[in-house]
């Protein structure tokens, strides 16, 4: 049982194809090298793929069809990195604010040339001294004649070595939540400079960076939206990407499943294969049980997104399932490895490692908890 | 130049297939489907002749059952301009579907035929060679590399001591071989684009032709599994073995 229709299929293959093509041979040497080539957001612009979700006009295509981002994420995923696609994915956390916000002039510069892979966008709301806490963000923006005058810094920023435009989370007025305004600094504006990149425990070719902002002068045309209420947009962006968190997790889950699957069947101890050994055929078989689960709870999700329908309650405990789902298949498949499963070139040491972030960015589970708890009435 | 490409619904080449129970036949419920792969590498040569200028126009076939729009609509995605189902559920043998596609032959008249050399279902390398008898005209088949010039095409086809190069008058049936060209896959625009390109549905009987099997399958079985292999400890054991238990020297 699965909600995707012919088109659906259609893409999906197309999507397979192209991570067949162009990242499968070489993900290995990327996630050594710690990035991948520019290009793949070209050749990725060129398929299509980077425009699902938004308007025909910018050069999109499927907008408001959320299951073909579902089937285009899945596939994707099989490039076995989760970093690839959260570089790669980093437009679909920085532009549908622009798309649906910003000022025509703006959407017109900024849109098509992202869905087209010519440029790279990001998002950046996280600080060095917090991220969970969106509400008390401290980076300034201050409004002096047609510009605003922006100071801080931000952190943790997905594809932000190498981005060209970037949505920023600033404080425009009061403290708390109705001071916060979201606004697009172009890379090169002076007073901006991107910081080193950063090294971390996965997700290892995309890049992250730190970003500065010094009485960096951005034109008041480059807001997004109406100022002071870029909390709601923020807030509403973050269920889908809450979303595709959930399918990169439950993919994680279901690669290092089939990675543990074929091994079994080749790997012999004791004189036998491990797959005969109960104790390995009852952990894959919960494997399967709670991927099987996550994978249908998190499409009903996505099928009720479709129709627009609120969805904060269970989107939020999708994320929240379906990453602990990951954490637990991957930590089994790589004990099914054994010392296999701690090397490098195992692929469910790469999975066992990018699954740690799942539960942490895009909202933290604990994060996730509290909202749900405030949706139950508590 | 119009071109016809015809092309296969067939089990995915990534699923392993598996015999139903009742051993009549391979069990195709819920297994993935897909355009066979040599017909991939039709649909691809017949676009990159279009986009040559040397195709004006590229029609593709496709006979069987409703869901074969699928493998077409995958077609048009590639490039393809129009698509023509001949709808049937009869499991259609090769001589059938060579009549069939005579059939659309004559109403398409296209300057070049392009056919997978087989379909990986079956594996029968029947239907080009076929189709090319009952229309009377020239064959090319296993082509790895395929030129157009004026009323003729030149084809190399890998045979068993090499490459042999064929010239032929068109119209002509090519048949496609893996070397041939490394097909592209379809952009999302033009997935959607394809959904607004014109698809014919016919039966075999407009097009006059019966397709009742003339063949019964009396059983399919999986293929022998293969046992284990020994070690010889020397090579006077393998000697002794090869001699007197294989009896092969």
């Amino acid at each position: 049982m699965h909600p995707f229709n012919d088109t659906h299929e259609q893409i999906r293959l197309t999507v397979r194809r192209f991570v067949e093509k162009h990242v499968l041979p070489y993900i290995r040497e990327w996630e050594e090298a710690g990035e991948f080539p520019r290009e793949i957001y070209q050749l990725a612009g060129d398929a299509g793929i980077l425009g699902i979700g938004y308007d025909e006009k910018w050069g999109g295509i499927g907008a408001g069809d959320v299951l073909m981002k579902v089937a285009a994420s899945e596939e994707l995923m099989r490039s076995t990195s989760g970093g690839l696609v959260a570089s790669l994915g980093s437009l679909d956390i920085a532009l549908p604010p622009v798309a649906k916000w910003a000022s025509p002039a703006l959407k017109k510069t900024v849109v098509p040339a992202v869905l087209r892979g010519e440029k790279i966008a990001a998002l950046a709301i996280t600080e060095p001294s917090g991220g969970s806490d969106v509400a008390s963000l401290k980076t300034r923006a201050r409004k002096e004649g047609d510009h605003y005058v922006v100071n801080g810094s931000k952190t943790f920023i997905t594809s932000g070595t190498r981005a060209d435009y970037y949505t920023v989370a600033v404080r425009t007025g009061n403290e708390g939540h109705g001071g916060i305004s979201l606004l697009m600094i172009e890379r090169g504006t002076p007073g901006f400079t991107v910081g080193r990149k950063l090294q971390k425990m996965g997700w290892w070719c995309s890049d992250t960076a730190e970003l500065f902002f010094q009485d960096c002068k951005v034109p008041a045309s480059h807001l997004i939206g109406v100022e002071n209420a870029g909390f709601i947009a923020i807030m509403s962006n973050f269920q889908m990407e809450r979303l595709s968190l959930a399918i990169m997790a439950y993919m994680t889950a279901q690669l290092a499943y089939e990675e543990a699957l074929r091994y079994v069947k080749e790997r012999e101890a004791f004189g036998r294969k491990i797959a005969g050994f109960q104790v390995i055929r009852h952990k894959l078989v919960d494997m399967a049980t709670r991927i099987n689960i996550a994978r249908q709870y998190t499409l009903t999700v996505a099928e009720k997104m479709q129709t627009k329908q609120n969805c904060v309650t269970e989107v939020s405990m999708a994320k929240n399932f379906v990453t602990e789902t990951a954490d637990f298949v991957t930590y089994e498949a790589v004990q099914i490895f054994g010392g296999m499963g701690y090397m490098r070139e195992s692929v469910v040491e790469r999975l066992f490692r990018d699954a740690r972030i799942l539960s942490i960015g895009g909202g933290t589970t604990e994060i996730m908890k509290e909202i749900i708890a405030r949706q139950l009435g508590l | 130049m119009k071109v016809l490409v015809a092309v296969k619904r067939v089990i995915d080449y990534n699923v392993k297939a598996r015999v139903k129970a009742d051993q009549t036949g391979v069990d195709l419920s819920n297994v993935k489907m897909a355009m066979n792969p040599f017909c991939e590498i039709a649909v691809e040569e017949a676009v990159r002749l279009k986009e040559r200028g040397v195709a004006t126009e590229v029609v593709v076939v496709s006979i069987g059952p409703k869901a074969a729009q699928e493998q077409i609509r995958t077609a048009l995605a590639l490039g393809a301009d129009k698509g023509v189902h001949v709808e049937t559920d009869v499991e259609v043998e090769a001589l059938a579907v060579a009549k069939l596609l005579k059939a659309v032959v004559e109403k398409e008249q296209p300057g070049l035929i392009i056919l997978g050399k087989q379909s990986i279902d079956t594996d029968n390398n029947q239907t080009g060679q076929m189709l090319a008898a009952l229309c009377g005209y020239g064959q090319a088949t296993f082509a790895s590399e395929v030129t157009v010039s004026g009323d003729k095409v030149e084809v190399t086809r890998e045979v068993d001591g090499g490459l042999r190069t064929v010239a032929l008058k068109l119209p002509a049936i090519v048949t496609t071989d893996l070397r041939l060209n490394e097909p592209r896959y379809a952009s999302l625009p033009n997935i959607m684009k394809a959904k607004k390109k014109p698809l014919e549905t016919v039966s075999p009987a407009d097009l006059g032709v019966d397709v009742t099997p003339r063949l019964k399958t009396l059983k399919v079985v999986e293929p022998a599994k293969r046992s284990a292999g020994i070690k010889v400890a020397s090579v006077e054991e393998l000697v002794s073995k090869l001699k007197n238990e294989a009896k092969v020297i």
